[in-house]
């Protein structure tokens, strides 16, 4: 799987690509402003790195303490060492109590796990209730980002999704109608659902209780009907304590759309009355990195999608092309940590231009990681073989300076001799689009050699 | 006279003569000696930024014994400034003088603004002027704020171009986009790269630039590359140049 093909097909529609970036350039410009609004942004993100990184250097105990505080609150705590565990568990829950029903919300673990199509191979209907994450399941498809699921859908499209799959009209593209239409829709969902999972945005390890944080109120509606609640969870959502919530909250919904705090942040501390809670704790390769060194801070990740929104890669390229369900720069990173040969062209789909870094609310070095993986993946020998060979030949030059030099020359008196189409087709990725500079006679160090020398002519 | 050790990128040398004599002239009037050890080649990040570190090291060794025994070292390119600044440790941590290298590297704006204190610009260039904000330089070298961060607004570039008589600073409506330029990225990803560098030059032509100018000449060879394929109405110049006024 390579990203550049994939990228090329979806700059291809270049009026889409171009709706595509300003769409999410303008969740990035809300977001700038929503962080200009508060004095403190920088330490706020300094703190939250902090809280981080003391968390996931004693994770084994915060998980410990979270297990033992949610257990006493009555919830049923499971570990899962892989997506398969994840889903058996999950499909035990529900089968063991005839549970054909079931509604979703906001959870990119379970995406990253594929459960839905492991339920629906048992004969259990999944429903994803978050009104994007709903969109592309119709669809067929998978969330293109972590937190605008739907947003390569457009009101057309979204509308035509609708006709086909809710009976609206066909060809209606009003918001209000389509939104009222999948409200109707979903309402009968939940009231039909025996059983509720949502993800989690932060898990206490003080206390045993997590928050789900959405804009449409869905997590609520979706566990408090039914009376079995499961929340699925990556080991890393977690914080040592209740009051390290705020600077998480505060980061989080200005980082991701420019909200000052999502409409909806859910605390669940215990099952409700006469209701079940369970939590899977899943590590799914988190604990490889944890081990490594140079990874380690990509666990930091509060899954906002601002480096998504702020990278101008993805921006035109699309979610899809990443082929993994955290696409852009973060999941260019934790993708080739699971699978570095499948993954291997996601941390070249980079231009280093460090946006993300700056952009990230727990200070995550993305642009660093994904240099780093490059050279990992270099070193695994997943490199192709013309760069490889390139640098090679490239070094060899570079370290003889007479060879260098010679080869300079050679290049700017024979490329402007040769015919057009020997410099511009197809082998030339650079000329497709773009011309190559006009090569000049004398290189800058021929010039700079003659200007001394007549100087030194000028002053004896 | 303290003595500069010019640092002239390979592609500059090659391919772009006039922004390394500007550069020489730009040092030259704020009163510093210049020398070019003609030995130097590339600094070896294209290497280092495809993963290729074993072919990058024996460059970064060649660098610290080629420039180490000047006052300063100044390279009229952000980037690869920020590759010995910000990436040499991998292969120079502990070595005799690489401290001091990477104290004594800047890059031509930083140089001029933060060593040489330069105060006043001699030349004209009456013209409106779109400056593009290289990455490297901005968010691995801080030249400039950037606009993800909240913090007081600066920028050496800018500070240097508003000291030009009759230079007017466009202002563009996504301040540091990246132009996509990238290294092999613009080889690799050709379709994003080419959108990237359309999207920042029209961004330059919406805001009324007749001329677009970066402190990194491969970001310009990328647009410049686009430019003129496409015959829009936009001149190309290294910030080095316009300074030094050596502007046709
Ligand atoms: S890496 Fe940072 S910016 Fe990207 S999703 Fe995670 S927290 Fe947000």
């Amino acid at each position: 799987m390579n990203h550049a093909p994939l990228a090329a097909a979806f700059v291809a529609d270049a009026p889409r690509a171009k709706w595509h970036d300003e769409t999410l350039w303008f969740v990035r410009a809300k977001r700038d402003k929503a962080a200009q609004s508060v004095p403190e942004w920088e330490e706020l993100r300094e703190c939250a790195a902090q809280i981080k990184a003391h968390t996931v250097s004693r994770l084994a105990d915060y998980l410990e303490q979270f297990e033992r505080e949610a257990t006493r609150r009555g919830a049923v705590v499971h570990w899962a060492r892989n997506a398969a565990e994840h889903n058996e568990i999950v499909l035990k829950l529900l089968s063991d109590r005839g549970v054909k029903r079931l509604v979703k919300s906001k959870s990119m673990l379970t995406e990253e796990c594929h459960l839905n199509p492991f339920l629906e191979r048992h004969g259990i209907e999944v429903v994803d209730t978050d009104l994007g994450e709903r969109i592309v399941q119709l669809a067929g498809e998978s969330p293109s980002h972590i937190v605008l699921p739907a947003i390569h859908k457009k009101k057309e499209d979204v509308g035509q999704i609708f006709h086909e799959h809710l009976g609206t009209t066909a060809g209606a593209t009003d918001p209000n109608y389509l939104t009222e239409a999948a409200r109707q829709h979903l309402r009968e969902k939940f009231v039909q659902a025996e059983a509720g999972l949502t993800g989690v945005n932060f898990a206490i390890a003080e206390t045993g209780g997590f928050v789900v944080c959405t804009n449409e109120g869905n997590a609520d509606l979706g566990v408090s009907l039914p009376t079995l609640h499961i929340a699925s969870m990556g080991i890393e959502k977690l914080v040592p304590r209740a009051q390290d919530l705020g600077v998480f909250l505060r980061l989080l919904a200005r980082s991701a759309t420019g909200q000052p705090i999502t409409t909806y942040s859910s605390h669940f501390h215990g099952p409700r009355p006469g209701g079940e809670l369970h939590i899977v704790l899943v590590d799914n390769g988190r604990s490889d990195i944890l081990a490594s060194d140079e990874f380690r801070r990509s666990l930091n990740c509060i899954r906002c999608g601002a480096c998504m929104n702020t990278c101008p890669v993805y921006r035109r390229s699309g979610g899809h092309s990443y082929q993994t369900s955290v696409p852009g720069p973060i999941g260019s990173i934790l993708a080739p940590s699971r699978n570095p040969k499948m993954f291997y062209s996601l941390p070249q789909a980079c231009s280093l231009c460090g946006s993300c870094s700056d952009v990230c609310p727990v200070k995550i070095d993305l642009h660093h990681q994904l240099l780093t993986w490059r050279r990992e993946l270099a070193h695994q020998g997943l490199l192709s073989r013309s760069k490889r060979l390139g640098m090679q030949a490239m070094s060899f030059v570079f370290r003889r300076p007479a060879l260098y030099r010679l080869a300079g020359r050679v290049a700017r008196w024979l490329t402007p001799l040769l015919p057009r189409f020997m410099i511009y087709n197809g082998l030339n990725a650079w000329g497709k689009q773009r011309e190559l500079p006009d090569f000049p006679a004398k290189s800058f160090g021929e010039q700079y050699a003659e200007r001394r020398r007549h100087e030194s002519q000028r002053n004896s | 006279m303290p003595t500069v050790g010019l640092f002239i990128p390979c592609y500059v040398d090659q391919l772009f003569p006039q922004v390394g004599l500007a550069t020489v002239d730009l040092l030259e009037q704020a009163g510093y000696g210049v020398e070019y050890p003609a030995d130097q080649t590339c600094c070896g990040q294209p290497m280092a930024n495809t993963g290729c570190t074993e072919q990058a090291r024996p460059l970064a060794e060649r660098f610290l014994a080629i420039f180490s025994g000047y006052d300063y070292v100044v390279a009229p390119s952000g980037s690869c400034v920020a590759m010995v600044r910000c990436h040499y440790d991998e292969y120079l941590a502990g070595q005799p003088g690489f401290e001091e290298l990477k104290k004594k590297t800047f890059e031509l704006c930083e140089f001029l603004v933060d060593v040489a204190d330069t105060s006043r610009v001699d030349h004209r260039f009456p013209y409106r002027v779109g400056l593009h904000q290289s990455c490297h330089g901005l968010r691995e070298l801080r030249l400039a704020s950037s606009s993800e961060l909240v913090a007081p607004a600066f920028g050496k570039a800018q500070r240097l171009l508003q000291m030009v008589d009759g230079l007017e600073l466009v202002t563009l409506a996504r301040p540091d986009e990246c132009c996509g330029f990238g290294g092999t990225f613009a080889v690799a990803e050709e379709a994003v790269s080419c959108m990237m560098g359309n999207d920042r030059i029209h961004d330059h032509l919406t805001a009324g630039a007749e001329v677009l100018t970066a402190n990194d000449m491969s970001c310009l060879m990328h647009m410049a590359g686009l430019i003129r394929r496409q015959g829009k109405p936009l001149r190309v110049m290294h910030i080095a140049e316009i300074l030094a006024g050596h502007s046709k």
